[in-house]
């Protein structure tokens, strides 16, 4: 592999933007496909099926094993609000699971450095927040500071798009005083439903750590059996923003 | 910080434009029980460091064995690795699986 190829590859990912890497097995000749190229190329049709599933897959041309179609997807990606004893947990354990973390908190006290030293930490209002980042169908939100008018803003704007986790931190009293406040802000039964509250697994958690591993539970559960499901479509999904 | 499950096509990238030789190593094909889904990568470099897995850490010597050849040689080659076989010579996957690796040079 040409190393100006590995580096566009990496640039498509870093832009959470989906590629395919075309690589010929028998003669080492690859090609990256934008996703915007995705559609309009002469292989789509045989690469059709593995984007379809997500899954990369060697496709035989001529009767013999030849083009491995490498499909590349942007690492999944958590978006946090709250700067929370649990998210500085969360954050060295989704990076261990692959995930990219992004930890949001408007009050600049609890968005340090000195809280968070290896986190990329953003001081704004979630949903400020959450439409400049962007949210795909490879993203998870979550509401960690049991504050309504921190969490809700986020909450609304993860049920908004196309993410494909939203969770919330608090107990089932809380949760049911928060469907109060979004059925008053106009969303539905399917909408409110989306949201994981209480947050994770039921592991009786108790630390932060341990509740931030029953969160990573949950999460990583609706990541990989979402990708199961046979309808599902991830290289329209990726591609754009869902919001 | 390193994200082991998922960016070592980054580390790649990043080791070739330290000026290290680098070959990158990708489960292409699976039949049966194989540990590491298609699409996995480990990647070399010259004096035989390595990151990733192709496997659960069956076939991972002889692949960074296959890829020195790989940096020294610059043409790719496909490796095939099957159920572990005590009177070859070669690595196998105890798992019963079977695996295909492509292995190319960064160049």
């Amino acid at each position: 592999m040409r190393l100006s190829l590995l580096a566009d590859l990496n640039a498509e990912r870093a832009a959470r933007r989906l590629a395919v890497l075309v690589t010929d097995i028998a003669t080492g000749d690859q090609r990256l496909i934008k996703v915007a190229e995705v559609g309009s190329d002469p292989l789509a049709p045989l690469f059709a099926e593995a984007l379809a599933a997500g899954e990369s897959s060697l496709v035989a041309v001529g009767g013999r094993p030849r083009l491995f179609f490498n499909i590349v997807m942007p690492p999944p990606r958590l978006l946090v609000t709250g700067a929370v004893h649990i998210s500085q947990a969360l954050v060295p354990m989704a990076r261990l699971l692959g995930y990219d973390v992004v930890i949001i908190d408007p009050r600049a006290a609890f968005a340090t450095a000195d809280r968070f030293p290896n986190a990329e930490l953003v001081a704004e209002w979630p949903d400020t927040a959450l439409a400049r980042l962007g949210l795909d169908r490879r993203t998870a939100v979550m509401a960690l500071t049991h504050d309504p008018k921190i969490d809700d803003p986020c909450l609304m704007a993860a049920l908004a798009s196309g993410v494909f986790y939203v969770g919330a931190l608090g107990s089932r009293r809380t949760h049911a005083k928060r469907v109060e406040r979004l059925k008053a802000a106009g969303f539905g039964d399917g909408d409110i439903a989306r949201v994981h509250a209480p947050i994770g697994l039921d592991l009786g958690a108790q630390s932060p750590a341990e509740i931030a591993l029953a969160i990573l539970a949950e999460v990583t559960a609706t990541l990989r059996r979402a990708g199961r499901r046979p309808e599902r479509r991830p290289g329209a999904d990726v591609a754009e923003p869902a919001s | 910080m390193m994200q082991p499950t998922d960016d070592i096509l980054a580390i790649a990238e990043r080791w070739r434009g330290e000026g290290r030789e680098v070959a990158l190593a990708t489960v292409v094909e699976t039949w049966g029980s194989a540990p590491r889904p298609v699409g996995s990568h480990l990647v070399v470099d010259g004096a035989g460091a390595f990151l990733g897995s192709v496997s659960g850490g069956c076939v991972e010597g002889e692949v960074v064995t296959e890829a020195l050849d790989v940096i020294a040689s610059g043409t790719p080659r496909l490796l095939e690795f099957g159920v572990t076989d005590e009177t070859a010579w070669r690595a196998g996957l105890s798992c019963g699986g079977r695996i295909k690796v492509y292995v190319e040079r960064v160049q």
